[in-house]
């Protein structure tokens, strides 16, 4: 038993530090801009600079369209795969896992080849359509991560009684869907939101290769011109993504707690 | 004549200054099937724990054959054991699983194989070896269960409701097989279980635990019939209560329903006057039609439950109630409900709970 | 095919990662009864999965066959033979295989001893709130995080050198294998932390009891029945990490620059018109991206139905 205990304390203080180390040293890089001694100089810098507000305005826009887009194509599809046609589950789930295994590198590839300029749907074509094929990719990202939060979210609610139950009260499916079923799955769905913006903001990739001016490319382009700022940002994302996830902590909290049902 | 086994001394045993094994003395002899029974709490998973070696007692001594053997650690202690959710090993199939405790111990796969078939036949799966825990029913799953554990040929065996999560069918012919098994082995068992008819059914001897204390240890017989406590009177079987008062404690008589009668059992200690609790089994209160017997009591049926074999009526006596059985009688139908009936007891079956 | 959702609908026993293809039902029955409602809610989905997934990607691999007229030909996937393009396979599936079995294994030790280690059950929910962050934390800042650590200037290289060992002179360089691999392990570890967690929760205490009655140390108990019933997870937790690896490009780009020529820079320089200039050979790297991580996941899944025929 104690050689064990002492094992697992030494693992873990080894995780520990190889976790906790490079934060603070990237934090104390991000103070050492000026000679004189730390300051939040960096900081000031980094916040003050125009393109910062901009791209990382656009990356949240672009970020919360496509939790909007996302919950629209995945809603009804997890509802109804629950619902009507559990025996296509694998199928759906299988899909909603492939941008785990295909690189975005190689999904904004094919979309540059299949939305150019002489394409059919040539949405490359206008700064409009970059921007919404940009929206889309970012739902292709957060496809995994969305779609299993709004199916655990579905799990723990009683789809089929509530269903019947609002079909009893003369309710249509739209009806259902908007008034009974997302209410309760709200708090999943906030989850798989949280998830989704965490990645977006520091996209890079695929924002990189349709041109868009968005924070990971911002922080990209200040890597390659400057010393202690990146340090900075670095701190800044690790700030927002901690929040972002910090979010999901607490509405794990809020979560309804009903009985599991498969 | 019985030779000692397992000897347990002054055992004690607290988690987080809540103390659930309360200095428990125990002797089991060697080749005995001896059963813990108590309610849900009262620690007797703790205690096969101790002898497991997977709890540490706070104070005692746990003796195999005379050694202590606290200082072992569970896998030196050769004792099997079966747990109640089976918990086989689902990467393993049947042969596998049984083969465990052999492959551990270093036998060679030849004799490990016919030992596995010698296993599988002795709980009736020969057949089944290739087979995965997950293609098995609960029935079948515990009782691979057990032939892992019996297969090392360890030196006491201990099962820790082996039958809860089975279906009642299978249980009652679960638990003669064990019993057949341990009977054929003459291996020491301890049997643990919270159900009074599994219990009395198939052990030597049975241990009443409640909130950590040894209550009685004896034959089911003598724990059915003469319970020396209360709460072994009322845990072990179903129990009548009568509520009578003292006529005269010298020469045992007590007043009940306006007759008087004499008690064997009144204690010495019961003085004049006082009120008194007369229990007695179903089987000893009897349809009194025109028999003699020491008390006599009128009363109406209150309910009739058919159990087959055996009648339940439930008799409403005014201000008490008795439960008493009796035999199934094609050519007698037992009394409808709200019938006046008249009971008898021999009040040599009676026995009195001090309070 | 690797399945995140271990943490979500873990059941009793081992818990199952990858999609079991079962085959319930007749399909075409389905399709037969589908009224307007189910195709209105499933459409949305069905139509972005072949736009923004499907037939793009399949493009990419019908691309790698033809030249610029649109005529079929090999000579896309022959080009990819020149040693700059092997080079950067090898060095892509070097760091991938490196990181992913690395990360696998740390994260696995760490998983164990958190749940299994009788370690405070405080460090346990810190260190998978921890871990949801950092699997999160990749990219480019993750690339500035490591520069500041271990980049000539970093605070452990510069901490070390005032100790008296000077990291890059003893042949460390941050913009190197070794050196991408270390920064690859910030989200390599926490990933695999939170998908075998429930996996390790899925252990029943009573299968280390009962083999312990037998006999078998804790050492056997681990190589017996601990691991092998662990294994599908780690086999498919090790092919999602992998391909994690594989096609990570951000952190690589911000922090190498193009000094180290994984296959998805040389894609993204390819795609930039940097460089190579030759869309057909674009494509081809491509496919033997797709190719690679495919593989990687069906190695997993064959593996996977031969050796665990106790898996329901
Ligand atoms: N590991 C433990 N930590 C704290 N309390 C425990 C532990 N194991 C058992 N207990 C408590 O000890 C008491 C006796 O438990 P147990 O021996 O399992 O009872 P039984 O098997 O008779 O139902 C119960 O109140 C139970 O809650
Ligand atoms: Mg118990």
């Amino acid at each position: 038993m104690k050689p064990a205990k002492l094992w697992s304390w030494l693992i873990f203080a080894f995780g520990a530090a190889y976790f906790i180390v490079p934060l603070l040293a990237t934090f104390e890089f991000s103070l050492r801009i000026r000679r004189e001694g730390y300051t939040f100089d960096a900081y000031t810098s980094v916040f003050s600079d125009g393109r910062f507000q901009a791209s990382f305005s656009y990356s949240l826009i672009v970020g919360v369209c496509a939790i909007l887009a996302g919950l629209l194509i995945v809603v009804p599809a997890a509802y109804y795969v629950r619902l009507r046609a559990p025996h296509l589950r694998p199928i759906i789930e299988f899909i909603t896992l492939l941008p785990l295994v295909i690189p975005a590198i190689i999904l904004v590839f094919g979309y540059i080849r299949m939305y150019n300029t002489s394409s059919p749907l040539p949405l490359l074509g206008t700064n409009l359509g970059t921007d919404i094929l940009l929206t889309l990719a970012y739902v292709a990202l957060a496809l995994p991560y969305m779609y299993r939060a709004v199916d655990t979210g579905l799990r723990t609610i009683d789809v089929q009684t509530l269903t019947e139950a609002a079909n009893i009260l003369g309710a249509n499916q739209a009806t259902i869907i908007a008034k009974v079923i997302f209410p309760n799955i709200i708090v999943a769905v906030l989850s798989g939101a949280f998830l989704t913006l965490a990645i977006v903001i520091g996209e890079f990739t695929i924002a990189s290769l349709l041109n868009r001016q968005v924070f990971g490319v911002y922080m990209q382009n200040v890597g390659a011109n400057r010393a202690f700022e990146p340090a900075a940002l670095a701190v800044i994302s690790f700030v927002i993504t901690w929040g972002a996830m910090g979010m999901i902590q607490l509405l794990a909290r809020f979560a309804p707690k009903t009985a599991r049902r498969d | 004549m019985a030779e000692e086994f397992l000897r347990i001394d002054k055992l004690v045993k607290a988690f987080g200054g809540n103390q659930v094994v309360k200095g428990v003395d125990l002797s089991f002899n060697k080749g005995e099937f001896v059963s813990l029974l108590g309610p849900s709490g009262c620690g007797k998973t703790t205690i096969l724990r101790m002898i497991a070696g997977f709890e540490r007692p706070d104070s005692g001594r746990i003796l195999v054959e005379g050694k202590d053997i606290s200082g072992l650690a569970p896998n030196q202690r050769k004792i099997g054991m079966v747990f109640q959710a089976y918990a086989l090993f689902p990467n393993m199939n049947v042969a596998d699983n049984i083969g465990f405790g052999l492959k551990i111990a270093g036998m060679p796969k030849p004799q490990r194989e016919a030992r596995t078939e010698e296993m599988l036949q002795l709980i009736g799966l020969s057949g089944y070896g290739k087979r995965y825990p997950f293609e098995l029913s609960g029935g079948q799953q515990q009782r691979v269960a057990l032939a892992r554990a019996l297969a090392p040929s360890p030196r006491m065996l201990l099962l820790d409701e082996p039958l809860s999560a089975l279906d009642a069918k299978i249980r009652v012919s679960l638990r003669e097989q064990i019993r057949q098994i341990q009977r054929e082995l003459g291996i020491t068992t301890v049997f643990v279980t919270h159900d009074q008819e599994e219990a009395l059914s198939i052990s030597d001897r049975i241990v009443v635990l409640n909130t950590g204390n040894v209550e009685q240890f004896g034959q089911p017989f003598e724990i059915y019939n003469r319970p020396q406590t209360r709460f072994v009177a009322t845990f072990v079987g179903t129990l009548n209560t009568l509520n009578a008062t003292v006529a005269d404690a010298g020469a045992k008589t007590v007043t009940l329903g306006g007759t008087t009668v004499t008690i064997p059992a009144l204690p010495a200690s019961a003085r004049n006057g006082e009120a008194v609790a007369l229990t007695m089994r179903p089987e000893a209160v009897s349809l009194a039609n025109g028999a003699t017997r020491d008390i006599v009591l009128d009363g109406k049926v209150a309910e009739v439950s058919f159990l087959g074999s055996v009648i339940r009526l439930k008799v409403d006596l005014g201000d008490n109630a008795v439960n008493l059985d009796t035999f199934n009688d094609q050519r007698t139908p037992p009394p409808a409900h709200g019938a006046p009936v008249r009971i008898g007891i021999a009040s040599s079956d009676v026995l009195v709970l001090e309070r | 095919m690797t399945n995140v959702s271990s943490a979500a609908d873990t059941s009793a026993g081992p818990v199952s990662t990858g999609p079991a293809v079962r085959v319930g039902g007749n399909p075409f029955r389905f399709f037969l009864r589908l009224r307007l409602g189910d195709i209105i809610a499933i459409a949305p989905f069905i139509i972005f999965a072949l736009l923004f997934l499907l037939i793009p990607t399949l493009g990419l691999v019908v691309g790698a066959f033809q030249d610029p007229q649109g005529n079929f030909t090999l000579q896309n996937v022959m080009d990819l033979a020149t040693p700059q393009i092997a080079a950067s396979f090898w060095i892509s599936i070097r760091v991938s295989v490196t990181s992913a079995v690395l990360g696998a294994a740390i994260g696995l030790a760490i998983a164990l001893a958190i749940i299994r280690g009788k370690l405070p059950s405080g460090i346990r929910s810190a260190v998978m709130t921890f871990s949801g962050v950092a699997s999160q934390f990749a990219g480019i800042p993750l690339s500035f995080a490591f520069l500041a650590t271990l980049g000539r200037l970093g605070l452990v290289t510069v901490l070390l050198k005032f100790a008296g060992f000077d990291l890059y002179k003893s042949g460390f360089n941050l913009l190197s294998f070794w050196g991408l691999t270390i920064t690859y392990l910030y989200f390599q570890i926490p990933l695999m932390i939170l998908i075998i967690a429930p996996a390790i929760d899925g252990l029943k205490k009573e299968w280390g009891e009962a083999a312990a009655t037998l006999g078998a140390t804790n050492g056997q108990f681990w190589r017996y029945i601990g691991l092998p019933v662990l294994w599908p997870n780690l086999l498919g937790t090790l092919s999602l990490l992998f391909a994690n690896a594989f096609g990570a490009i951000a952190t690589a780009y911000a922090l190498t620059g193009s000094s180290l020529n994984i296959v998805p820079i040389l894609l993204y320089a390819q795609i930039r018109g940097d460089v190579l200039h030759n869309p057909g050979l674009g494509a081809a790297l491509a496919l033997g991206m797709i190719v690679i991580t495919a593989l990687a996941n069906i190695v997993y899944l064959v593996i996977r139905t031969r050796a665990e025929r106790w898996l329901k």
